[in-house]
């Protein structure tokens, strides 16, 4: 008896690693990160309850962006070739208070116009839908004092009150008016 | 010379005792963050680039909409198909479909359902704004494009 108290009671323990290194190794394989961000966007309401009223819209208050069948951009009436520079141009055009006479009176009445075509492609689209909301969220961010990356963050999570705050502050005056047109075939 | 050629006789192997809590602590990591594939996808999904992704609210209330050419061409042939949870379905079920979706909700949940799209690059605008068309009937309005995020700058 005295004998076998003296042995080692422990369980080996020296494949433990290995089994955890198997299910290290299927988890590895099988995950996908979670990924839930995209790009927004809200859509009209349905075309039968919208009653047919007339609005008239100065020509000057719209800014807008066509895109036809082979990705080519026409911008303001001229042809553009990186979409990444529609930006600039719509933050000039909402902000722009009066100052040029061809680009929006107020930026309450800026409206940002896309038209595609029923061929353009879905990767162009979101190249410019990206830019034009992109450049009403530099200029919320810009009101409120905080990064572009910041206010997205803050716009998601209006539930906080301090954020909703923030939010209503900064869009204050600048709705976001971005109009996508049934595309024409 | 002789103190440079002696022999060390301090123990040179290196301690693994720690590493199963090593690999725990991976796997641990992996299993809370992972998510299993509800359903196969069965069209081609490459997202295109995009910068300014937000982040959605709830996910309890998103519903997904796969768009892309059929990974089966010989079977489904190659124009772009919409599939829904496992099967395809035509632009004229979305009505229903989205009806279907809002009864999974609960009563004063069903307005705010938002629709995500997971649509190829490769795909027409033609047959995205049929689909958008749709969601406005069904009065479905909340819509979010699947991107895939590229840093800005």
């Amino acid at each position: 008896m005295a004998k076998g108290r003296r042995e080692m009671r422990g369980i080996d323990s020296s494949s433990m690693a290995d089994i955890a290194f198997l299910l290290l190794i299927f988890f590895l394989v099988t995950t996908t990160i979670a990924n839930d961000k995209g790009l927004t966007l809200k859509l009209p309401p349905n075309p039968d309850d919208i009653e047919d009223v007339e609005i008239k819209f100065k020509e000057k208050n719209i800014f807008k962006i066509m895109i036809n069948s082979s990705d080519k951009l026409l911008v303001e009436n001229e042809g553009l070739d990186d979409p990444k520079k529609i930006r600039q141009m719509v933050i000039d055009h909402v902000l722009n208070r009066g100052a040029n006479p061809n680009l929006s009176e107020s930026p309450d009445k800026a409206i940002v116009s896309i038209k595609a075509n029923r061929g353009t492609s879905y990767k162009m689209f979101i190249a410019v839908y990206n830019e034009a909301q992109g450049a009403y969220y530099d200029i919320y961010a810009e009101r409120a004092g905080v990064s572009n990356t910041r206010w997205r963050e803050i716009a998601s999570d209006l539930g906080n009150p301090e954020n909703k705050a923030t939010y209503l502050k900064a869009r204050e005056g600048i709705p976001m008016a971005i109009s996508i047109a049934e595309p024409n075939k | 010379m002789a103190k440079f050629t002696k022999k060390s006789k301090t123990n040179q192997e290196i301690p693994t005792a720690a590493l199963p809590d090593i690999i725990f602590m991976l796997l641990f990591f992996f299993m809370v963050t992972t998510v299993m594939r509800e359903n196969t996808i069965n069209v081609k999904q490459k997202m295109p680039d995009a910068t300014e992704l937000r982040k959605l609210q709830r996910k309890s209330l998103v519903s997904y909409l796969y768009i892309g050419e059929p990974k089966n061409t010989v079977l489904y042939g190659d124009e772009p198909k919409i599939q829904t949870n496992d099967v395809f379905i035509e632009l004229k079920d979305i009505t229903l479909w989205v009806s279907k979706e809002k009864d999974k909700l609960s009563e004063n949940e069903r307005d705010q359902i938002t629709i995500a799209f997971k649509s190829d690059e490769e795909v027409k605008m033609g047959l995205i704004s049929d689909i958008e068309m749709k969601l406005r009937k069904a009065n479905a309005l909340k819509v979010m494009f699947y991107v895939r995020q590229i840093s800005e700058m």
